[in-house]
């Protein structure tokens, strides 16, 4: 499917617009999101492209972009806009795949129960089809780092907990609704947490600082204790 | 050369121009909250013009500075004291090695900055000097100012030009403020918002009608507004997208907030209003309690105001500049 004429830009303010591709968490149009958003930022330079569930925000410096009392102020934006996006195919299959090594149940995942409950099978049951399924980063935010993942089997769905807990440690593996995502610091959070990966999704010393990137590909696989063990010592990621 | 902290003020904390380019990720820009009073301030002390300061709220820090340091104080009117000398703001004052900086309250506005040449010269953090105290990315591990920090400050230029006297001295000049930090009573410019239509319509009336002040709980991740509440017709469901400072939201409590430096890069609320740009500075400026009002405007003079302030402010850098070397 072509992105040209398949998506409305609302104006938010001077310096801000945003593409809207759909208005729905659906995978077919997070991938059609991440494909423009990639175009936007090799053919727009200096315009921050920010990717979000079904909508681009594009943020740019207005006294370059913006003809400001021209009889078309925004021209020139728009055409550079529809240009880069003219004739884009949407092109998932490059995407990258990272494997999250997750320990799941126990201490490191205290909700895993309730969430087997909640879908009415065995814990076992639940690793099972977590580990089974394809992700996709459809976007990060919240805190720095944290990936909201599209592609959760719809048994799994659970909504978030009545009473969020203070401090979810770093790692946790959990369900909101619809989604699975990752806590990448120690935070507050409402989500339920089946388990925890040794990995460290956020490092500023590190280039890019987050691991996972809007757009990527995720798979789980469920760990041992002592598996755990051996990766939180090394940073390494045993895929 | 550094400056040690005595007493960190109420909330105080290192930004500069804001962290740009990682909001994919889920890092936002933070930086200064009042960026005219940003560059100007660095501007008085011959900074290149980006370097980080001290912004400080409602009350100001206590510094001593290890060796002559030139400062400015911009921003909301501050009482400044070094000893028994009452440091006037908007100008250049040259401190003698040692000095104990006192900031005091301030009678009106929220947010002063203090720049020193030569700059603040924490390592950047993704490219950016700035403090982001909710997701603790920064200067400081992303805090603010403790009793007992230490800020390295910059090389200077010129030592040459700092007069070695016992007392400070301040530049016979000064900026007019009033452009920069002028009239709280006037309404700040709102342009509506894509979910403005689904207001009821009394909430759409009082939006513009309606006078709001702002909670004793906006901070710099969002100025919260009292006094009235509005409401939609229906509930909405909305997915998340990416926010941007000066962007109105109305969470369920109906009691609108407007996001400003330190905003999650993403949010669901509706979104009512977009406060114009060169109107964000001003709102940060109102303290708490202080009454806010809007009215609506235009897309184009909301730009052309931009552009106005731009050229103005261009232009007073420039003769800044050309002061200083003259002197």
């Amino acid at each position: 499917m072509a992105l040209n004429g398949d998506f409305s830009i609302e104006v938010l303010s001077e310096e801000a617009w945003l593409l809207r591709f759909g208005d729905t968490i659906d995978a077919a149009v997070n991938a059609r999101v991440h494909a423009a958003a990639g175009r936007l930022q090799a053919a727009l330079p200096g315009v921050e492209c920010v990717p979000a569930y079904a909508s681009v925000l594009l943020r740019f410096d207005p006294l370059q972009w913006i003809d400001i009392g021209a009889a078309a102020p925004s021209q020139r934006l728009h055409d550079a806009v529809r240009a880069s996006l003219r004739d884009a195919a949407v092109v998932v299959e490059d995407a990258r795949v990272v494997t999250i090594p997750v320990l799941y149940g126990g201490e490191h995942g205290p909700d895993l129960h309730d969430v087997a409950s909640h879908a009415g099978m065995t814990e076992a049951e639940v690793i099972t089809r977590h580990t089974a399924a394809d992700y996709r980063v459809a976007m990060l935010g919240f805190a720095p780092g944290f990936p909201y993942l599209l592609g959760l089997d719809p048994a799994l769905a659970m909504p978030r907990r009545a009473d969020p807990r203070l401090n979810v440690a770093a790692g946790s593996v959990a369900i909101g609704g619809m989604q699975t995502g990752i806590y990448p610091q120690t935070l507050p959070g409402g989500w339920q947490l089946i388990g925890r990966t040794p990995l460290v999704l956020f490092e500023l010393a590190s280039t890019p600082p987050s691991l996972l990137q809007p757009g990527d590909r995720v798979r789980f696989r469920a760990i041992d204790a002592q598996e755990y063990e051996r990766l939180a010592a090394t940073g390494d990621s045993g895929a | 050369m550094n400056a040690s902290v005595l007493k960190p003020g109420l909330l105080t904390s290192l930004q500069d121009g804001g962290r740009q380019g990682y909001a994919a990720l889920g890092v936002g820009r933070a930086g200064v909250m009042d960026g005219p009073a940003w560059r100007l301030a660095n501007a008085l002390v011959g900074n290149a013009g980006d370097e980080a300061v001290l912004e400080f709220t409602l009350t100001g820090p206590t510094l001593r500075f290890s060796e002559p340091a030139v400062i400015a104080l911009t921003g909301a009117p501050v009482d400044a004291r070094v000893d028994q000398h009452a440091l006037p703001g908007w100008t250049r004052c040259v401190l003698p090695a040692g000095s104990v900086l006192q900031l005091g309250g301030m009678r009106r506005g929220c947010r002063g900055y203090l720049a020193v040449h030569g700059g603040f010269a924490a390592s950047a953090v993704l490219g950016s000097r700035s403090t982001d105290m909710h997701a603790c990315i920064g200067p400081l591990d992303g805090r603010m100012l403790r009793a007992g920090d230490v800020l390295a400050i910059g090389e200077q230029k010129a030592t040459s030009s700092l007069r070695t006297t016992n007392t400070p001295y301040v530049l016979p000049w000064g900026l007019d403020p009033r452009p920069w930090f002028d009239d709280m009573a006037r309404p700040l410019a709102l342009l509506r918002g894509h979910h403005y239509a689904q207001l009821d319509e009394a909430s759409q009336r009082a939006l513009f009608d309606a006078s709001f002040h702002v909670s004793k709980d906006s901070n710099r991740t969002a100025s919260r507004l009292d006094g009235h509440r509005l409401a939609l017709r229906q509930p909405l469901e909305l997915i998340s997208e990416a926010t941007l400072p000066g962007t109105m939201q109305l969470p369920p409590s109906g009691q609108p907030i407007v996001l400003q430096a330190e905003a999650p890069v993403t949010g669901g609320y509706p979104r009512i209003g977009q406060l114009a740009a060169v109107d964000l500075p001003r709102l940060a400026q109102r303290r708490p309690g202080d009454a806010v009002c809007f009215r609506e405007t235009t897309l184009d003079e909301s730009l052309q105001r931009l552009a106005r302030r731009h050229e103005r402010l261009q232009r007073l850098l420039y003769r800044i500049e050309e002061r200083l070397e003259s002197a």
